[in-house]
C-alpha cells in the first residue's frame, strides 16, 4: 500500500502549482482588494490607512458625484441584463426551434447565427459604434442616413447618443443591448439545439399519437425540458451582463451624463485613469458580491448533483 | 413530413433567412467600409453602398499605418497578439491536462473542494483582482511586458482548462487505467502512456477555446501593456477607432484583420469550437 499512497502524493503534488497560483491569483488577490477597498489610498502611491466603509458609503449612500454615477451604474446594468438576457433567450430559443425543423443547409445558418461568438467584443464595439452612430441634423449617419433614405427619416433618433430616460432607463443603451445580443444570441442558441437533440424522438412520437400539434409539442413537452438549459444559460450570460467591460467601453464608453455607464467603466476610470485606488477598489467588490450571488449557488447545485450521480 | 408548399415551411424558412441577413449586417459594414478610399467613406449619401471600386489599399495601411497622419499600423500588434496567445495557449492546455487527469482518476482528499474553489475563479470579474495584480506584476518585474500578460492568461486560464479535460477524462473507461496499473504503471507512467496519447480531441477543444479567448481578450491588456508598441491587437484598434479624425475606411480594415484570426478557427473547426463554448456552461 505504500506505493497507493505513494501515488497520492504525486497527484497532489502534480496539481499543487495550479493550487497555488490559484490561491494566490484570485483568493489572496480578492483578499488584497478587499484591504484597498476600505482603505485610503487615492493617489499613485499606496496607502492603506483603514477608513472602515468609507468608500462604499461614498458609492452608495449621500449625494456626491460618485454617488451619482454609481447609482445610474446600478439602473443601468439592471436594465441591460434584464433585456440582454431576454433578448438571447427568446431568440435564442426561437432559433433553436427553427433550425429542429429539419430545415436544409441547417450547417449554414447555424454557422451565420454562432460566428458573432468567435470575435472580440472590441470588434462588435467599433462596428455597431459605426452601425449606431447617429450623425447631425444635416449629416445623418448609420442607421439614421438608412431610415432617412427608405422614407422613414422621422424614425431617426439619438441611438447611444441619445440622453433621454424613462424613469431610471437610458434609452441610450437598446443599441448597446443590440449589439451584446447580435454577439451572444448564437450561444443560447447552441445550448438550446443541443438539447433540442438530446429529446427522445420516441417522446414527440407520443406526443402526435395522443393528438399534440406540432406546436403544442413544443409548448407541452420540449420546451418545459428545455428548463435546465434555460437557467445555465442565465446565468452564464448574466455573469457577462454583470461584469460588462470591452464592449461598452469601445462602443459608446460612458456616455454624455453617463447614460451608458456601467461599473466595469467607472472602476477602470477612476482607477487606472484618475487614481482613486481605494473607490475602484469598493466598486470592484460591489461587482464581485453581485456575480458571486449569482454563480454561488448554480455552482454549489451543479456540482453537487453531479457528486451524487 | 415532406410537403411541398407547406407555408409553415416557407414561413420557417423565411424567418431563418431574415435573421441571418440581420447577423450579416455588421460582416457588410466591415467589408464595403474597409474597400472604400478615405474620400468614398466619407461620403454620407453612399453610406450604406458597396464601394465603387475595391480599395485594397486600405488593408495595407492598416497593417503599416500612415506615418504622414500620425496613425499606427497594426501589424505589429498582430504579432503581439500572436507572441501572446501561442505561449499562453500552450502552458495553458498541458496545466489543464495534468489537473484534469488527476481531477478526474486520482481523487485525493480535498479534491472535493479544490476543484470548485478552482472552478470560481472562471467567474470573478477581474475587476476585483486587477489593482494586486497590477502591483504584483511590477513588483516581479513583468510590468508592462508581454511576459506579464502571458502569466496572467496561463493563471486564470487554469479554470476552463482544467474543467475541460476533467470532463474530457472522465469519459475514459478506468478499465485502461487499471490495466496500464497491472503492467507496473504509476501516475505519471500512465499519462504519458495512456491519457495523453488519447487527449487529441480534448486539446483541440482546449487549445481552438484559449487562443480565442486570449486573443479578443481587452481588459488584461489594456490595463497590463501602457506601451503601444506592445500592445495586443484589441487595445490598439480600441485606440485606432478613439482616435479624433475617424478613418473610418483603416478603422473598418483594421477590425477585419483582428477577427480574421479567430473567424478562420471557427469555420473550418466549429465543432470542436462549440464544444469549447458548450463545455463553459459547467455541465458535470
Amino acid at each position: 500500500m505504500a506505493h497507493v499512497r505513494r501515488e497520492r502524493w504525486i497527484a497532489f503534488l502534480m496539481v499543487l502549482p495550479s493550487i497555488i497560483l490559484i490561491a494566490i491569483f484570485v483568493y489572496g488577490f480578492i483578499a488584497w482588494t478587499t484591504t484597498v477597498s476600505l482603505s485610503k489610498w487615492d493617489t499613485v502611491e499606496p496607502d492603506y490607512t483603514f477608513v472602515g466603509l468609507e468608500n462604499f458609503r461614498k458609492l452608495l449612500v449621500g449625494a456626491g458625484t460618485s454617488a451619482r454615477r454609481f447609482h445610474i451604474d446600478l439602473w443601468n446594468t439592471f436594465f441591460f441584463t434584464l433585456l440582454f438576457l431576454a433578448a438571447c433567450v427568446g431568440f435564442g430559443l426561437l432559433l433553436a426551434i427553427l433550425l429542429d425543423q429539419k430545415v436544409k443547409g441547417e450547417g449554414i445558418f447555424r454557422t451565420i447565427y454562432l460566428f458573432p461568438m468567435a470575435i472580440s467584443f472590441v470588434v462588435t464595439g467599433v462596428v455597431w459604434q459605426w452601425i449606431f452612430a447617429p450623425g447631425t441634423e444635416t449629416r445623418l449617419r448609420g442607421v439614421n442616413a438608412l431610415l432617412h433614405r427608405v422614407g422613414l427619416g422621422e424614425l431617426s433618433w439619438g441611438w447611444y447618443t441619445d440622453t433621454t430616460s424613462i424613469g431610471p432607463f437610458h434609452v441610450a443603451l437598446i443599441p448597446v443591448i443590440i449589439a451584446a445580443a447580435w454577439q451572444l444570441t448564437g450561444y443560447t442558441m447552441a445550448m438550446y439545439l443541443a438539447g433540442l437533440r438530446s429529446v427522445p424522438e420516441e417522446l414527440r412520437e407520443a406526443a402526435r399519437v395522443d393528438g399534440a400539434s406540432e406546436i403544442g409539442i413544443y409548448r407541452h413537452v420540449i420546451v418545459p425540458m428545455l428548463q435546465p438549459i434555460t437557467l445555465s444559460a442565465l446565468i452564464m450570460l448574466g455573469h457577462v451582463s454583470l461584469k460588462i467591460f470591452d464592449l461598452v467601453f469601445t462602443m459608446t464608453g460612458r456616455g454624455t451624463g453617463f447614460v451608458t455607464d456601467v461599473p466595469g467603466i467607472f472602476m477602470f476610470e477612476t482607477t487606472f485613469q484618475g487614481n482613486h485606488y481605494s473607490q475602484g477598489a469598493a466598486i470592484s467588490i460591489i461587482m464581485l458580491l453581485t456575480v458571486a450571488v449569482v454563480v454561488l449557488p448554480y455552482l454549489i447545485f451543479t456540482l453537487r448533483r453531479e457528486v451524487e450521480l | 413530413m415532406t410537403r411541398r408548399f407547406d407555408p409553415w415551411r416557407i414561413g420557417i424558412y423565411l424567418l431563418l433567412i431574415s435573421f441571418a441577413i440581420l447577423f450579416l449586417v455588421p460582416v457588410y459594414v466591415l467589408v464595403a467600409s474597409s474597400l472604400k478610399t478615405f474620400v468614398e467613406v466619407q461620403d454620407l449619401s453612399r453610406l450604406w453602398s458597396p464601394p465603387s471600386t475595391l480599395h485594397l489599399e486600405t488593408f495595407r495601411s492598416a497593417w503599416f499605418g500612415i506615418p504622414e497622419k500620425g496613425l499606427r499600423g497594426l501589424g505589429p500588434n498582430i504579432m503581439n497578439s500572436i507572441y501572446l496567445a501561442v505561449p499562453a495557449t500552450v502552458i495553458s492546455s498541458l496545466l489543464g491536462s495534468l489537473n484534469g487527469y488527476v481531477l478526474s482518476k486520482w481523487r485525493f482528499r480535498g479534491a472535493n473542494v479544490i476543484f470548485p474553489l478552482m472552478l470560481f475563479g472562471m467567474f470573478i470579474p477581474y475587476q476585483s483582482i486587477l489593482i494586486p495584480l497590477t502591483q504584483t506584476l511590477r513588483a516581479i518585474g513583468l510590468g508592462g511586458t508581454l511576459w506579464g500578460l502571458i502569466l496572467v492568461h496561463v493563471v486564470y486560464g487554469i479554470p476552463i482548462t482544467t474543467l475541460i479535460f476533467r470532463n474530457y477524462y472522465a469519459e475514459v473507461p478506468t478499465d485502461l487505467i487499471d490495466a496500464a496499473r497491472i503492467d507496473g504503471a504509476g501516475i505519471l507512467g500512465i499519462y504519458r502512456r495512456v491519457i495523453f496519447p488519447l487527449s487529441m480531441p480534448g486539446f483541440v477543444v482546449v487549445i481552438i477555446w484559449q487562443f480565442t479567448n486570449i486573443w479578443n481578450e481587452f481588459l488584461f491588456a489594456v490595463t497590463i501593456l501602457q506601451k503601444p508598441g506592445l500592445q495586443p491587437i484589441t487595445v490598439a484598434l480600441r485606440n485606432l477607432a478613439g482616435s479624433q479624425i475617424k478613418e473610418w475606411n483603416m478603422v473598418m480594415a483594421g477590425a477585419l484583420i483582428a477577427a480574421v484570426p479567430t473567424l478562420l478557427i471557427y469555420v473550418l473547426m466549429g465543432r470542436f469550437f462549440i464544444r469549447g463554448l458548450l463545455a463553459g456552461s459547467v455541465k458535470g
